[in-house]
């Protein structure tokens, strides 16, 4: 039976970013990472680009041999996990290969939600989570000329950019009245999907697609007939389905390991079995703003929560709690700049139910230009931050959320150049 | 062993805000003058709140790149966009791989890595590949380019030749410097530690071991550079070149030990006498030696109703060395430890033909009252106030200060560090203050005389 000290599923930045917390400690420990891709690891974020053009598949790889060579890594691939044995320290593998480990990482990360939408399985759709999804995605935007995207999040967004850039006529399905809900509220929301507007995409707001069917006139059965449930019918030749992402988990039925939208890991990335961690996209960790537990998708997120995962399997001492998840959302579209720190809208999210005495909201906005600044305070406390096309550092803003920073005597100067004010303390918090 | 890399370090106080550096940065990097390409953003406040419990007093800040150790940006990055040079330090950025995502900006807190809308991409320091233009045009020295790294890397394969786990008191800036010399000087060497803190933590060992990789004896205190001199001589006579070495206390060099000292150092005998200066008799319960600063609690000089302290001032043994016109003398502090290392290279070089004599301040986390984790800026601020000063002399070149005396920090941000001074009377503190001043000035007398020869 195969063996190792560190047993490591999955193979992007959770448990690239674990890898490298082990190694500072421990560089001899035998260590194998196993991934069900064919892949040198790489990032889901990167995959857009990879379907814009902009990155060549081949020359997206985080890592390369050499690093497992030098590291002492042992990279597996083409392997997922089917279950866990944690009475015996065993995952086991669907080959049926059974790995004893003395502490194993689930950075599984996870998989597109394909909805329950009659048809949809009857007709050819694209998703957009590996390599090979990029690729894919990039050839039949080579080929078609109507596309319809489910789903206003981050890869839809990304996704319908690409396809109109390509030529194609695109339009995106939404079903909640705002693109990318949770990062930006409905203003801002509204100048992104005005962009989008004005570069000619269909955005079709508010809208469920109700039936899909195969296009009766195609023949080759790549076509498709969406219905909406305002009747209206709209065809395409490629659909691309991004109505977000599902941890990947399956293989933890019958482990005891404890899951509800993902697997539960208190401070430290540990689940509630012994010697079983897991981080990145697949956990379910502390909220920054509540005592809630719950799933980001944030790659910043799943470096944090590697590098802890990391430290606590190696014991080492310089090992801190986890600070809790923070929104955070960098989008760049038509050339412009979103950017999103925290929670950016009250009436929904964390700071919903809040009484609205507490909180100080102070917006600028310049439509003509495009400019749009919002920033949430509490009891004198930064709790979010979003612009467009508005200078800051995110990484700076992040900090003054996560070290509760008292900006009282600061504010009207934050306010008006948080750049250089944020700047300015973080420069000052280091010293 | 690790590599270590050099830096552009920021002297917060020695700037005045003049952004030079900005117009530098933007005119190497862009071909502009708008500091808007500055990859590094030195930030000034117009208006100070006030208020002195606000992090943001109206101090001078920064925002660069930290070419960090163990960079977010890069862990950040999902394209790899960005990666950690090993040869160089900096994080280098490769624009045909980078997606201009700005998941790097979210992984920096220090403003290190930003977007430049005019450009269209993100920009970050890549340290000019070692020739800063910041650090060139600075007026007031407030940025350096910080090249103790590469001493690192000369020395990392050399054999460290003392044994691990000396017993030396956690902190002790006199182990991290016996260390650092004896790597550098190397195996062909006699060592001698007289009674002090050095043989104290087991450098001559316990039990019939030996706690030092080379030759090494414990002479008396009144006798070390006279054994050494004759050790010297008979290796001399067999025709074979050993470095003499002589690791002694304040004590060992400026009390007791000082007529053998003073002897061979006027025979001009091939050695190279060290001096750690702890002030006073660490070892052996922290009692007042003749470097002891006025005012200082000791267990001789205690602090109660009939005395504040140590009621002598110290002399200043680097000086009265000097004046015996030695081959080589020079004063020397580990938190500048570029400074260390060349006057290190040239006290070994002197001891092949003469006297050389090496006086490094050694500040005592224990017997000074100060944490153990704040030796190196205990020594850094014991320099940068002028309580000590760095300056070399050989009888061709004359005295040369290695730093410069002019702009010292205030005494007091030196002395409230430090538990032996916690006592003292605004009258001690002034006592204190003229007489670094006087000491400053006749070492800048002796400057003078070098010049004018």
């Amino acid at each position: 039976m195969p063996h190792c000290k560190y047993l490591i599923i999955g193979s992007s930045h959770a448990a690239l970013e674990a890898v490298s917390a082990i190694r500072m400690q421990d560089t001899e420990g035998s260590l194998t990472m196993i991934t069900r891709d064919s892949h040198l690891p790489y990032s889901p974020t990167v995959l857009p680009y990879v379907v814009s053009g902009r990155s060549k598949a081949d020359n997206v790889a985080l890592r390369d041999q050499s690093y497992f060579e030098q590291h002492a890594v042992e990279f597996v691939t083409n392997r997922s996990l089917s279950s866990i044995e944690p009475d015996c320290n065993t995952a086991v593998l669907d080959n049926g290969d059974r790995w004893q480990y003395e502490k194993l990482l689930l950075a599984t990360g996870a998989s597109p939600i394909i909805p329950p939408i009659p048809g949809l399985d009857k007709v050819k759709h694209l998703v957009l989570r590996t390599l090979e999804d990029a690729v894919a995605l990039r050839d039949a935007s080579q080929k078609a000329k109507k596309a319809i995207v489910l789903g206003a999040g981050l890869v839809g967004m990304h996704g319908a950019e690409n396809l109109a850039e390509a030529g194609l006529e695109v339009t995106i399905i939404e079903m909640q009245t705002q693109v990318l809900p949770g990062y930006f509220d409905p203003q801002a929301a509204q100048m992104i999907q005005s962009a989008f507007d004005q570069h000619g995409i269909n955005m079709k707001m508010g809208h469920k697609a109700v039936s899909i069917s195969p296009q009766s006139s195609d023949q080759q059965n790549t076509g498709c007939r969406v219905e909406l449930d305002s009747g209206e019918t709209l065809d395409a030749d490629l659909l691309l389905v991004s109505t977000g992402v599902r941890p990947i988990f399956d293989y933890c039925s019958g482990s005891h390991l404890q899951t509800d939208q993902g697997i539960l890991v208190d401070n430290h990335m540990s689940t509630n079995q012994k010697n079983i961690w897991a981080a990145g996209d697949v956990a379910q960790a502390k909220d920054f703003y509540s005592d809630t537990k719950v799933t980001t998708g944030i790659l910043p997120d799943a470096v944090e929560q590697g590098r802890i995962a990391g430290m606590a399997m190696s014991d080492d001492p310089s090992l801190k709690n986890y600070s809790g998840g923070v929104p955070i959302n960098t989008y760049t579209f038509y050339g412009q700049q979103a950017i999103s720190v925290g929670t950016s809208d009250s009436s929904s999210g964390p700071l919903n139910g809040e009484p609205t005495d507490k909180l100080e909201i102070e917006l600028t906005v310049d439509s003509d230009k495009g400019y749009f600044q919002k920033i949430i305070f509490k009891d004198n406390r930064l709790q979010g931050i979003s612009g467009i096309n508005a200078a800051l550092d995110p990484g700076i803003m992040w900090q003054l959320i996560l070290r509760r920073i008292d900006l009282g005597a600061v504010k009207k100067e934050f306010v008006a150049q948080p750049l250089e004010t944020g700047r300015r303390l973080m420069s000052g918090t280091w010293r | 062993m690790g590599i270590g890399y050099n830096t552009i370090t920021f002297n917060q106080d020695k700037c005045d805000g003049c952004g030079d550096c900005m117009l530098a940065c933007a005119q190497a990097k862009a071909g502009s003058d708008d500091i808007v390409h500055s990859r590094i953003q030195i930030l000034t406040t117009d208006q100070p709140s006030g208020d002195p419990q606000a992090s943001d007093s109206g101090a001078i800040e920064l925002a660069m790149c930290r070419q960090c150790g163990d960079p977010k940006c890069v862990s950040n990055c999902p394209a790899a966009a960005l990666t950690k040079n090993a040869t160089t330090g900096t994080i280098d950025w490769h624009a045909d791989k980078c997606v201009n995502c700005l998941l790097c900006t979210v992984g920096c807190a220090f403003g290190g890595i930003t977007y430049n809308a005019e450009i269209g991409h993100v920009t970050k320091c890549d340290s000019c590949d070692g020739n800063p233009a910041c650090v060139k045009v600075c007026p007031k020295g407030a940025l350096e380019y910080n090249t103790s790294g590469s001493i690192y890397n000369r020395i990392s394969d050399k054999d460290d030749l003392f044994v691990p786990g000396l017993s030396a008191c956690q902190g002790c800036n006199s182990e991290l410097l016996i260390r650092h010399t004896l790597r550098n000087v190397g195996t062909n060497v006699v060592v001698a530690t007289p009674p002090g803190c050095i043989p104290g933590m087991g450098t001559v060992g316990y039990n019939g071991k030996t706690g030092t990789k080379v030759p090494v004896f414990h002479p008396l205190l009144t006798n070390t550079a006279s054994m050494l001199a004759g050790i010297k001589k008979q290796y001399n006579r067999v025709g074979r070149d050993v470095t003499m070495l002589a690791l002694a206390g304040d004590g060992g060099v400026g009390d007791v030990g000082f007529q053998s000292l003073s002897g061979a150092a006027e025979r001009n005998e091939q050695q190279l006498f060290m001096c750690v200066d702890n002030e006073g008799y660490m070892n052996t319960g922290m009692q007042s030696s003749g470097s002891t600063p006025a005012g200082s609690w000791t267990s001789t000089t205690p602090v109660g109703k009939e005395m504040q302290g140590k009621r002598t001032d110290a002399k200043n043994m680097a000086k009265i060395m000097m004046m015996h016109n030695c081959e080589y003398v020079a004063t020397a502090s580990l938190a500048f430890m570029d400074d260390y290392y060349e006057k290190l290279d040239k006290a070994i070089a002197a001891s092949k033909h003469g006297f050389a004599y090496l006086h490094v301040y050694a500040p005592c986390p224990t017997g000074w009252r100060f944490p153990a984790a704040d030796t190196i800026e205990v020594c850094r601020k014991q320099v940068e106030s002028n309580f000590v000063t760095l300056w070399d002399f050989t009888p061709e070149q004359g005295l040369r200060f290695t730093r410069s005396t002019d702009n010292p920090i205030k005494m007091a941000e030196y002395l409230k560090q430090i538990g032996k001074y916690r006592h003292l009377s605004e009258a001690q503190v002034e006592h204190l203050q003229r007489r670094v001043n006087d000491q400053v000035r006749s070492l800048k007398a002796f400057e003078q005389l070098t010049e004018v020869s």
